[in-house]
């Protein structure tokens, strides 16, 4: 029981971190078909700035100030790079934002160095807020809970209750004919995209320090962004955010089971020896591969299911 | 009001639109008529601004071609694609609403207004648009260009896979635009609805325009009819 409640709550703290940056990339490839393998660059550049930030002015004007920043180069990115690229076809703009991550990359790793940067949990949150079952429950990751709620809330809001978010919508499906009514498209995608790295900026601004503030961070994070948006389908939020919950339980459930699929024959009086055809394989436990689930289920969704759980078009 | 001269536009290196030349009036029902594949739809698309036009289309004075859509919309084209473009996720009365340039911002059409002249959508105006059926959504599809209170609608097919009873409300609707003096620019293959509509026609063939004239003359003139239009 400690362990499910344990789980579950880091899970729905990781869950909701994921969602942070895939509502932004599965908004930016729904509308504007571009596969940005730059988002997670986004990031570990929010991460960073707000190191920076919080060394001169403190961690909660950085809260503010990292995301802007990186949504004014997600701006830049998209008006005076993507926009042209775009007139090549996806394969240039694939490799473009696939270009655009290695120069991040070593950006970084010339400003800030090769070993992660000493980005801390604010001292005002660095305590514990509850214990359950004699496991500690730091308030840093409340704190993360309720900002990925806010966002969540404010995402939500924008899109269901304001004109813009009307337009972002209708955009998702058909944009051509969102421009045929007169809507400026470009400018919506540049301000989708400026807010959807904004997005990530903010979820680097709040896992930097949950996590490590690394230049490996945008490599370890971009993939499994990647599977929550195909996972949840293309041009769904609700299936974004389902789909991260999904991912986030999965790997944190995965870490701490033991479990095996020696474990399960077990219980069909079935026992594996060293003699026994794959035990090798039979005996790995959950734990090791719990990394490679979410990549399995990207497998399985593909082939059986290429719309994703809740997507509206074809991935 | 409308003037397009020496129109052309690629699909590739394919040359769909090889130098099309047509006018349309204030408060004009001028119908496009051909033969799947000429380059009708093309055309619609490429006047506004949807496929990379090559040459002159001066609506109201001002040559437009190679602006953006929106832009081209806000100069005061509407446009009403063949394969209607609804937007499925949201209300009817959102997909109206987003027909609409500014928020709040009524011309000669408001949300009554089409709820009178189609009580379906009224009835269904907090459904979401992907439920209605294959007629409403057409209905739905045109409403949404007439609420940005367009000087000129073009209609792609709007009759294409309608029953006749939906038809008829289709050229009930063309009626109301026009007597509100709206020009239309009506891409058909049903020549009986364009004979009775239009006020002028166009026959297309092969990327340009093949004839030119009233509906009397197109009736009348057997060759075109047989070359161009009969199957």
């Amino acid at each position: 029981m400690e362990l499910i409640i344990v789980s579950l709550l880091n899970g729905l703290v990781y869950g909701m971190l994921l969602f942070m940056l895939a509502s932004g990339l599965t908004l930016i490839l729904s509308m504007m078909g571009v596969l940005n393998f730059a988002h997670a660059s986004a990031y570990m550049l929010g991460a960073y700035f707000a190191f920076t930030i919080s060394q001169h002015i403190g961690f909660w004007p950085a809260l503010i100030l990292a995301p802007v920043l990186c949504g004014l180069v997600g701006a830049g990115i998209e008006m005076f790079g993507l926009r042209r690229v775009h007139k090549n076809g996806h394969i240039a703009e694939l490799l473009f934002t696939f270009g655009l991550a290695l120069i991040i990359e070593k950006v970084v790793q010339m400003t800030w160095g090769l070993i992660p940067v000493p980005y801390r949990v604010p001292a005002g949150l660095d305590f514990t807020l509850f214990k359950i079952y004699g496991t500690n429950f730091p308030a840093y990751r409340a704190f993360m809970l309720l900002i990925s709620a806010l966002m969540f809330g404010a995402i939500w809001l924008g899109l269901t209750r304001t004109r813009i978010g009307l337009v972002i919508q209708a955009a998702l499906t058909h944009p051509e004919m969102v421009g045929a009514l007169g809507h400026n498209v470009p400018k919506v995608f540049t301000g989708v995209f400026a807010a959807g790295t904004a997005l990530a900026g903010l979820a680097g601004v709040i896992g930097g320090n949950y996590q490590v503030t690394e230049p490996a961070m945008a490599f370890t994070m971009g993939p499994i962004v990647f599977v929550v948006v195909v996972f949840g389908g293309l041009g769904s939020l609700s299936g974004c955010f389902i789909a991260s919950l999904l991912m986030g339980m999965i790997q944190t459930f995965a870490v701490v089971l033991d479990y095996s699929l020696a474990d399960l024959l077990k219980h069909f009086d079935v026992v594996v020896t060293s003699t026994t055809p794959f035990h090798e394989v039979l005996l790995v436990p959950l734990s090791r591969i719990g990394a490679l689930l979410p990549y399995i289920l990207l497998v399985l969704i593909l082939v059986f299911r290429p719309r994703g759980l809740m997507g509206t078009r074809e991935a | 009001m409308l003037e397009v001269s020496e129109l052309h536009a690629f699909y590739g290196k394919s040359h769909i639109l090889q130098g099309v030349d047509l006018k349309i009036g204030q408060g004009e029902i001028v119908s496009l008529l051909g033969r799947n594949g000429v380059g009708r739809s093309t055309t619609c698309k490429a006047i506004m601004g949807l496929v990379p036009p090559q040459g002159r289309v001066v609506f109201k004075g001002r040559n437009v071609a190679g602006q953006r859509p929106d832009q081209i919309a806000h100069a005061g084209i509407g446009y009403v694609p063949e394969d209607r473009q609804i937007f499925p996720g949201l209300t009817v009365k959102q997909n109206l609403e987003l027909g609409m340039k500014r928020a709040n911002k009524f011309g000669r059409w408001n949300f009554d207004d089409m709820f009178k002249l189609f009580p379906n959508l009224g009835e269904r105006r907090d459904n979401a648009a992907g439920v209605l059926s294959g007629g409403e959504q057409q209905m739905l599809t045109m409403c949404r260009t007439l609420m940005g209170d367009p000087d000129l609608v073009i209609i792609d097919e709007p009759t294409e896979g309608l029953a006749p009873k939906l038809v008829e409300q289709v050229a009930q609707l063309l009626d109301e635009i026009a007597k509100r003096g709206i020009a239309i620019l009506l891409v058909e293959q049903k020549l009986t609805i364009a004979l009775k509509i239009s006020t002028r026609l166009y026959v297309m063939g092969h990327g340009h325009i093949v004839f030119e004239g009233s509906p009397a003359a197109l009736a009348a003139n057997n060759a075109v009819r047989k070359e161009w239009l009969e199957v």
